[in-house]
């Protein structure tokens, strides 16, 4: 079973994305911002992220580029998912090695197709 | 909705589109039409259903419209996409080297993601198609949808489903929570109003049709027809792109799958009806 971290500081937003992705047979981990989610990937890199931007503490931005310098960092798929829904942002998630990116708000369509665009599923 | 209805809105729909509405997509029929109704400040079904007996054409089209039109995504299916990159257009690209055109038909494009999709595709191949003249004839059976995919303007919902995020950034651009589609793109589709259960010889030769999930919704013979005549203009080595749940096999020997592209057919040389006018084409030249 691949693993999933989600990274919102949302607790609706976590639980929305744990239902959808355990429905696509994932399992999931949960963090509340960047830092967790830096320490989640220390103890073990998942397969997949699903990111929020805006987060207190580390955002979302910060942890990807954290995560891609990590030995083995570049191998998780990282899917933003996100209120910043402009060009200049979806860019920039992408220059710092993010593989896809949903606007909110989302749907169970919307993350299958983006896990399916990224060869998660 | 009474029994009779039901009749009267199936046989409505068959002999004007073609679909095959069975009694269990029944649910169907209150989805779709109550909106329209609901839109006409009618209070139900059969209330609308006694309109269109009474026989006003704009109101004939609108059903028709609101049965007909499906919801579709950009790259559905993933897979013929990879099949057009991959495999179809690079071996049209030599079979066709010497006239360097390329024509492709959608002939079921709904609100245009799917002629969009190839577009970007052909696009994205850039320079092996530098010089070539591309065209992709676009059409549907709703002129509603047809305006839609013309203006090329997309919810963010709509975009989200199958467009690479890439290709969104590099080809959209963004209004609030729309998205339209950049003017090059848009200049490479034509788009027009088709009905397939009529004649569609006048569209020309083509080198690849799609055809994807919309017979599904029509009869065994109507589909038997339906590729014949695609047969009759898809050129001898081009490619016919079915949906993923549909299939020639059991209904044609006009057409043979592909024997590792899943989804994609190509003439029968062997036995499709199809080669016969050519043939008897090179017959009346021989003898003329």
């Amino acid at each position: 079973m691949k693993t999933c971290l989600v990274v919102d500081d949302s607790s609706v937003i976590r639980k929305v994305a744990r239902r959808i992705l355990e429905g696509m047979d994932f399992q999931i981990v949960e963090a509340e911002d960047g830092e967790q989610a830096l320490e989640v990937c220390k103890r073990g890199l998942p397969e997949a992220v699903l990111l929020d931007w805006n987060m207190p503490v580390m955002d979302g931005y910060e942890f990807l580029r954290n995560l891609r310098r990590m030995p083995g960092g570049d191998a998780p798929k990282v899917v933003f998912c996100t209120t910043e829904n402009d060009v200049a942002h979806i860019a920039r998630a992408l220059h710092a090695g993010a593989d896809e990116y949903i606007m909110k708000p989302f749907d169970k369509d919307i993350v299958t197709a983006k896990f399916h665009e990224v060869g998660l599923i | 909705m009474t029994p009779a209805d039901f009749d009267f809105l199936r046989k409505f729909l068959k002999d004007r589109s073609g679909l095959d509405l069975s009694a269990e997509k029944r649910y169907l029929i209150e989805s779709r039409l109550l909106p329209l109704a609901r839109r006409l400040n009618l209070p139900g079904i059969p209330e609308l259903v006694q309109k269109v007996r009474s026989g006003t054409e704009p109101l004939a089209s609108d059903v028709v419209e609101a049965m007909t039109t499906n919801e579709t995504f950009f790259f559905r299916d993933k897979l013929p996409f990879d099949h057009l990159r991959e495999e179809l257009i690079p071996k049209l690209l030599q079979a066709r080297a010497s006239r360097k055109s390329l024509r492709i038909w959608c002939a079921a494009c709904s609100t245009g993601q799917e002629p969009y999709s190839i577009a970007m595709v052909l696009k994205e191949m850039g320079e092996q198609l530098a010089g070539w003249r591309t065209e992709i004839i676009a059409t549907d059976l709703s002129r509603a949808v047809l305006e839609k995919s013309r203006s090329g303007l997309f919810s963010q919902f709509e975009v989200q489903r199958g467009l690479p995020i890439q290709l969104l950034v590099k080809y959209f651009r963004q209004s609030g929570e729309i998205w339209q589609l950049n003017p090059d793109i848009r200049a490479m589709v034509q788009f027009r109003q088709l009905n397939l259960l009529q004649d569609f010889s006048h569209l020309g030769k083509f080198d690849i049709v799609f055809c994807r999930n919309v017979l599904i919704y029509f009869d065994q013979d109507t589909k038997i027809s339906i590729f014949n005549r695609i047969s009759k203009l898809l050129e001898s080595d081009g490619y016919l792109a079915l949906g993923a749940a549909e299939t020639v096999v059991g209904l044609t020997d006009t057409f043979k799958p592909h024997t590792t592209r899943r989804g994609i057919y190509l003439q029968n040389l062997e036995r499709s009806p199809s080669i016969v006018p050519s043939i008897s084409n090179q017959l009346a030249l021989a003898t003329a």
